[in-house]
C-alpha cells in the first residue's frame, strides 16, 4: 500500500492540538451519574422487555425449546420459499435437521482474491463469495448477546454467527438467541462483555429507512425480514 | 457514460453539490433563506420533518429517566478527551497500527483528499462505494475524486437522490429532506441508468417501490466493489475500534465486502475508552432517529484475518477543528456527535432550510461550525452567527450540552471586531439579523420554546446582551426581545 503520510503533518497536527490547549486547565475524569440499567435484573421480564422491543421495531419474535427449535426453522424458511440458506461454520447441525431446503455451508476465512465473481453455488463447503451470498435466500445464525432495554441483537463472529456479511447479504435471517445465558438488560452490561478485537454487529429491527418523506420503510440493503428465536427450557414454555 | 458522470459532478445552479469548497461564493444566509422560503415543497416538507422527529425524540429520551445524567457523561467525557487530545490521538494511532491498521494523517481538506485518492490508485480501481460521511463532504472528496478519473458512488438512500439529483443535501439526518416522492420518483427514473441499473419499468412513488429501486441499484455496486471509503461515529482510543451508527445496512455493506477500507474522520470523534461507548450508544440514537437504538451499528477493530477488508486505513482530519480547539468558548462545539437534534428544534432552520447555511453543517451546530473551520472571512460565514433568535431550544436538546447560544453571541462578537461600519461582513451580518427579526413566526416559535425552558437558563434569553455589544449591530434594549420587537416594528 502506499506510505503513510509524511512525519510532518502528524507533528503539525499534534502541534496545533497541543498549541491550542496550551494553558487550559486539565479536566477531571467524567462523572457517571447515570443508571447501568434500567431494569429490574429478572430474568422473566427481561425476556418479556426483550421480546417487546425487537417487535416494537418490527422484528418477528417467537419462542420456543431447543426441541421445537428444527421444525420452527423449517416452517419459516418454507414460509418465505426460501430455496436455499446460508450455514455459519459451528451452527448446531440439529437446528437444520428438519429443512429439506439447499444449505450452503460457509467455511469462514476470506474470499480468494480473484475469486469474488465465481458463480452462485459454485463450490460446496468453501468461503461464500458476495455474489453467492446475493444468490442465497436465506441465513441462520445464533448471537453472542441481546440487549432487551433497546431490542438489540449483537453478533461478534463467533461459533454459528460466521462472517459479517453472512447475516447482510441475504434477505431473510433467522437468529437464535439462547435466553438463559445471552440476555442483558442494557447496553451499559452489554459493552463488557463484548471483545472489541472482534467485529461487532449490533442489530435492531430489520434495516429501515425514513428518508422518503419519512415513512419508515423495512429493508433497504440489509435483510428485509429478521426472525428472531427466544430459546426458552421447556418449562418456561415454548410454541413458536 | 464519462461525460454524463461529469456533468453529474458539475454545478447546476450556480453552485456545486455537497461538497464544502463549492459552497464558497453562496449568498450569504438572507439571501439562501428567501430563495429557500419561496419554494412551498420545501417549506412543507421540512415543517413536516422537523415536527415529527421532534415529537418523537422527545418520547424516546423520556423512555430513560437518567438522561440528565446521561447527557453530562456525554459533556464531560467530551471535555476531557479534548483538553487530552493529543494523548488520546497518540494512543488511538497506536491501537490502530497495532490492529493491523494504517493510520494517515491530513491537515487540510487538500491532503485528505490526496491521501484518500492516492490510497484507491493504489489499488487499482476507479470506482469506490461511499457511507453518507459530513468529513468526506465537508472536504469535497467526491469531486476531488472525480478530478482523478474515481467515481464515488453515494450509497445512503438520501445521500443517492441527493447525488443522482445533482443536489445538496439539506440535513444532516435526511439530506433529502427537501425532495418529495414524486420528485424522488422523477430522478430515479430519468438518473439511474446513467450511472448502473436503470429504476424499474413503470416504478411508483410509494416509499417502498423507491427504497426498493435504490436496493437493486445499488447492490450490483456493493458486490463488485473493491474499495469502500466511509466516517465513524466514533473511535475509541484504547482500543482502536471505529463505530459507525446507521440504519439502511449500505454502511455494513461499505464495511464489509470490500478488500480496502479508506475511513476518513476528524480528529475530534476520538473517545478515550471502550466504556465510554455506553454513553453515546445510548444518547446518540434517541437524540437523532429517537430510536432506542439504531437499526445497524458496526464496530471494527484494524483488520481481522477472516472477516471484511484486508486493508484497512484511517485518516485522521484536522481542517481547522485544531484553530476550534484554540477558541476557549468555541471549544465545545467539537463535542459535537451530530445527531441532529438541534436542527429539528431549530424555528430558523424550520423556516430557512439546510441550504441557506452555506455548508454541509446546516443548522444550528452549522451557524456554530462553519464560521470556526473557515473562518468569518466570508460573507455567508460571517452571516451565519446572526441566523438565530438565541432561543436555546437547541442548547436544551443537545445530548453533549453545547451552549449553541453562547457560543453564537462570542462568533458575533468575532464578526464585528473583524468588519467595520459599513464593513461587507458588518452588511451580511446585519442582513441576517434584519431576516429573522422580520419575521414574526420564527420570533413567536423562538419565544414559545425560551418560554417553556426559562427557569433553566434564563440568562440567555430574548435582550442577549450579545447583540449590544456591537455598536455597529441592532441596537437591543434589555428589555425582552418580544416587547422590544413589538414596539419597534410599527
Ligand atoms: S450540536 Fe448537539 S444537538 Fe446539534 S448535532 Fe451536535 S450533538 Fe446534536
Amino acid at each position: 500500500m502506499s506510505s503513510p503520510t509524511t512525519p510532518s503533518s502528524r507533528d503539525r497536527i499534534l502541534g496545533r492540538v497541543r498549541a491550542a490547549l496550551a494553558g487550559a486547565p486539565d479536566v477531571p475524569p467524567p462523572s457517571r451519574g447515570y443508571a447501568t440499567a434500567h431494569t429490574a435484573d429478572d430474568p422473566a421480564a427481561l425476556l418479556d422487555l426483550l421480546h417487546e422491543n425487537l417487535a416494537d421495531y418490527r422484528a418477528k419474535v417467537h419462542r420456543g425449546t431447543e426441541a421445537e427449535l428444527p421444525s420452527l426453522v423449517e416452517r419459516l424458511l418454507r414460509e418465505h420459499g426460501a430455496g436455499s440458506v446460508a450455514v455459519p461454520p459451528g451452527l448446531p447441525a440439529v437446528w437444520l435437521s428438519r429443512t429439506t431446503v439447499e444449505q450452503r455451508h460457509d467455511r469462514g476465512g476470506r474470499v480468494p482474491a480473484g475469486d469474488r465473481t465465481s458463480p452462485a453455488g459454485a463450490v460446496p463447503d468453501a468461503t461464500l463469495t458476495p455474489y453467492e451470498l446475493d444468490a442465497t435466500d436465506a441465513v441462520v445464525t445464533g448471537c453472542a448477546l441481546a440487549i432487551a432495554e433497546t431490542g438489540t441483537i449483537v453478533l461478534d463472529g463467533g461459533p454459528g454467527q460466521g462472517r459479517r456479511s453472512l447475516t447482510l447479504v441475504p434477505d431473510l435471517h433467522i437468529c437464535v438467541v439462547r435466553t438463559a445465558d445471552q440476555i442483558v438488560a442494557s447496553v451499559p452490561r452489554a459493552l463488557p462483555r463484548l471483545d472489541p478485537g472482534h467485529p461487532l454487529t449490533w442489530i435492531s429491527g430489520p434495516s429501515a429507512t425514513s428518508d422518503i418523506e419519512l415513512d419508515r420503510v423495512e429493508g433497504v440493503h440489509g435483510p428485509r425480514t429478521l426472525h428472531v428465536v427466544l430459546l426458552v427450557d421447556a418449562e418456561d414454555g415454548g410454541g413458536g | 457514460m464519462k461525460e454524463e458522470k461529469a456533468r453529474a459532478s458539475a454545478r447546476v445552479d450556480g453552485r456545486g453539490p455537497g461538497d464544502g469548497r463549492a459552497f464558497i461564493g453562496m449568498p450569504a444566509f438572507p439571501e439562501a433563506a428567501a430563495e429557500a422560503v419561496g419554494n412551498d415543497t420545501l417549506r412543507a416538507n421540512l415543517r413536516h420533518a422537523t415536527r415529527t422527529i421532534r415529537d418523537k425524540r422527545a418520547v424516546a429520551v423520556a423512555e430513560l429517566d437518567d438522561w440528565a445524567e446521561l447527557r453530562e457523561a456525554g459533556k464531560q467525557i467530551k471535555d476531557r478527551t479534548l483538553h487530552r487530545l493529543d494523548h488520546y490521538l497518540v494512543q488511538l494511532e497506536e491501537s490502530v497500527t497495532a490492529a493491523g491498521g494504517t493510520v494517515h494523517w491530513a491537515a487540510d481538506a487538500a491532503e485528505a483528499n490526496r491521501i484518500v485518492a492516492d490510497l484507491v490508485k493504489a489499488t487499482g480501481e476507479s470506482e469506490v462505494v461511499k457511507v453518507k460521511s459530513m468529513a468526506t463532504q465537508e472536504i469535497g472528496l467526491n469531486e476531488a475524486l472525480e478530478a482523478e478519473g474515481i467515481t464515488a458512488y453515494e450509497t445512503d438512500l438520501a445521500e443517492l437522490i441527493v447525488q443522482l439529483g445533482e443536489d445538496r443535501p439539506s440535513h444532516i439526518l435526511v439530506p433529502a429532506i427537501h425532495r418529495n416522492r414524486g420528485e424522488i420518483r422523477d430522478i430515479f427514473r430519468s438518473e439511474m441508468g446513467k450511472w448502473g441499473r436503470p429504476a424499474p419499468e413503470g416504478l411508483g412513488d410509494s416509499p417502498a417501490e423507491l427504497a426498493e429501486a435504490a436496493r437493486l441499484h445499488l447492490r450490483e455496486k456493493f458486490l463488485r466493489a473493491k474499495v469502500g471509503i466511509s466516517g465513524a461515529n466514533f473511535m475509541v482510543a484504547e482500543t482502536g475500534t471505529l463505530v459507525v451508527v446507521e440504519s439502511e445496512g449500505n454502511g455494513r455493506m461499505c464495511l464489509t465486502l470490500p478488500e480496502t477500507l479508506i475511513s476518513v474522520v476528524g480528529i475530534e470523534k476520538v473517545v478515550p475508552t471502550w466504556r465510554d461507548l455506553e454513553v453515546f450508544l445510548q444518547t446518540l440514537p434517541r437524540s437523532s432517529t429517537a430510536e432506542r437504538m439504531n437499526p445497524y451499528t458496526s464496530m471494527w477493530t484494524g483488520t481481522s484475518d477472516d472477516d471484511g477488508p484486508s486493508d484497512f486505513h484511517l485518516v485522521l482530519l484536522d481542517n481547522g477543528r485544531t484553530d476550534v480547539l484554540a477558541d476557549e468558548v468555541g471549544r465545545q462545539t467539537l463535542r459535537c456527535i451530530r445527531c441532529s437534534a438541534c436542527l429539528n428544534v431549530c424555528p430558523v432552520y424550520e423556516r430557512a432550510g439546510g441550504h441557506a447555511y452555506g455548508s454541509v453543517y446546516p443548522g444550528p451546530i452549522g451557524a456554530v461550525l462553519t464560521p470556526q473551520l473557515r473562518g468569518t472571512t466570508s460573507e455567508i460565514d460571517a452571516s451565519l452567527p446572526y441566523a438565530s433568535t438565541l432561543c436555546g431550544a437547541c442548547y436544551d436538546v443537545c445530548p453533549v450540552a453545547i451552549d449553541i447560544p453562547e457560543v453564537l453571541v462570542h462568533l458575533r462578537e468575532k464578526v464585528a471586531d473583524r468588519g467595520g461600519r459599513g464593513h461587507r461582513l458588518e452588511k451580511a451580518a446585519v442582513k441576517a439579523a434584519g431576516w429573522v427579526l422580520d419575521r414574526p413566526g420564527v420570533l413567536a416559535a423562538g419565544e414559545r420554546v425560551a418560554a417553556r425552558t426559562r427557569g433553566l437558563h434564563p440568562g440567555r434569553l430574548p435582550g442577549a446582551s450579545g447583540w449590544t455589544d456591537s455598536r455597529d449591530l441592532p441596537r437591543m434594549p434589555a428589555e425582552p426581545f418580544r416587547d422590544w420587537w413589538r414596539k419597534n416594528r410599527s
